[in-house]
């Protein structure tokens, strides 16, 4: 069930060939990165914005206050998606993210290390496991969390376009990756799976233009800026956020104390209480 | 003048578009970001600005609040019960800071049961004051109130 099926595709096509097919990938994968930031003025938005933060800035951060400030970002943002307010969109987003990382770098490693090995140790397992995640991920997003479904009423059937370009490619690419993998031996219906896996994945890596892919690349850089604008005191002119024990804000705005207490209680989850579902 | 999204702060939660009065903040199909779909039919009031987790919405202000080119900011802390404004000029100098307890009531619990209240009589259409205003907000009976002199106090879990 989790055994190489690049050794086994190996008999027909040549190794070269497919490692060949990864680099194009990458290449596609780069250029549209490359030209997304160029056409949407990403880049030059975020530093503008930085530029534009640092004016109002109340002191100037630190070569290792802003190393940390990355590091956060990347343990954080990056690495546990806690951008996300929506838990079930952030665990999908999970599955989905650490799914194609997983399966991106085994496919590397069998089609460069073991492209004809059968035994490839655990390589051919992260393979699946990642497919797996990955296909769970993103049928989860397809069919539940989509947010087109609640509030624009997109059905499930419905393929919104662009919008829909990247959560295509994820979810066709592992759900072929794996049929391809499991009928290995089976003839033509194999080889009708191989078809469409390769053309799902060129569709995934070959729209990133397009697609929503890029979003990977500028989203550590604004959740990175977000970290940024508290720590130098710019906060985009949004108000500070106030300690409502300190004896000096409840002397500034007095209905804190008079109205809470001079030990206000934490007054519960609000608005976070429940999923926003009363359109 | 209308709401708009900071598109790279939006994380497409739809907590704006629960909660707008005027069903007009959508989430655009492509991007998955909230938008505002009709600029002309919003009111600014704020309802999006302040339930926006992320800080992501933001409002270009009339003159009638302070000189065109002002910054009126919010953050809404349910956690610690408290609403905090800032309001900046555009000369950067006049930048003032409000903080007060929130007071809005749990969801669907003010909803007024119109059905068991007596009709207005003729005084009361020919009133100044608004059927069914509440009493806390009259100010023709005792001035001025505050929810110490209405008797009302602040409960915990307060929410929407």
């Amino acid at each position: 069930m989790f055994s190489n099926p690049i050794s086994e595709l190996s008999a027909s096509i040549p190794p070269i060939a497919m490692q060949w097919y990864v680099i194009a990938m990458f290449i596609l994968v780069a250029v549209g990165t490359i030209l997304d930031m160029l056409h949407k003025r990403s880049a030059e938005y975020f530093f503008e914005n930085a530029k534009k933060a640092q004016k109002s800035a109340k002191r100037t951060l630190s070569g290792g206050e802003k190393t940390s400030l990355a590091v956060q970002t990347v343990a954080s943002e990056v690495l546990t998606s806690s951008e996300f307010k929506n838990t079930r969109r952030r665990i999908s987003h999970l599955f989905t993210m650490y799914g194609l990382i997983v399966f991106i770098v085994s496919t590397a490693v069998l089609v460069f290390g073991y492209p004809t090995e059968a035994d490839a140790g655990i390589w051919p397992f992260l393979w699946h496991l990642g497919a797996l995640a990955l296909a769970f991920g993103g049928y989860w997003f397809w069919f539940a969390i989509r947010v087109d479904v609640a509030s624009e009423g997109v059905k499930w059937y419905n393929f919104n376009g662009r919008g829909d370009l990247f959560i295509v490619g994820l979810i066709s690419t592992a759900t072929f990756a794996l049929l391809w993998s499991w009928t290995m031996g089976a003839g033509w219906v194999n080889w009708l799976f191989f078809v469409l896996f390769v053309a799902s994945a060129t569709e995934l890596f070959g729209s990133v233009y397009w697609s929503k892919f890029a979003h990977m690349f500028f989203k550590p850089a604004a959740a990175y800026q977000k970290k940024c604008i508290k720590a130098d005191g710019s906060r985009e002119n949004l108000p500070e956020d106030y300690d409502l024990t300190d004896p000096a804000v409840q002397k500034r705005f007095p209905d804190i104390p008079e109205y809470m207490g001079t030990n206000p209680p934490n007054m519960g989850l609000g608005i976070n209480r429940e999923p926003p579902r009363h359109y | 003048m209308p709401t708009f999204v900071y598109m790279t702060r939006c994380d497409g939660c739809g907590q704006c578009v629960d909660i707008c009065p005027s069903d007009i903040m959508h989430i655009d199909k492509v991007t998955r970001r909230a938008y505002n779909i009709e600029p002309n039919m919003c009111w600014e009031c704020y309802s999006c600005v302040k339930a926006c987790p992320h800080q992501a919405i933001d409002c270009r202000g009339y003159a009638d609040f302070a000189p065109l080119g002002h910054s009126v900011r919010v953050k809404r802390d349910e956690e610690k019960g408290v609403i905090a404004w800032r309001i900046k000029f555009r000369n950067g100098q006049k930048d003032m800071d409000l903080l007060a307890p929130i007071t809005t009531k749990p969801w669907g619990t003010c909803i007024p049961q119109l059905r068991d209240v007596a009709a207005p009589n003729k005084d009361q259409r020919d009133s100044e004051l608004l059927y069914n205003e509440p009493k806390y907000l009259r100010l023709d009976d005792g001035g001025l109130h505050t929810l110490k002199s209405a008797g009302l106090k602040l409960k915990e879990g307060v929410y929407y």
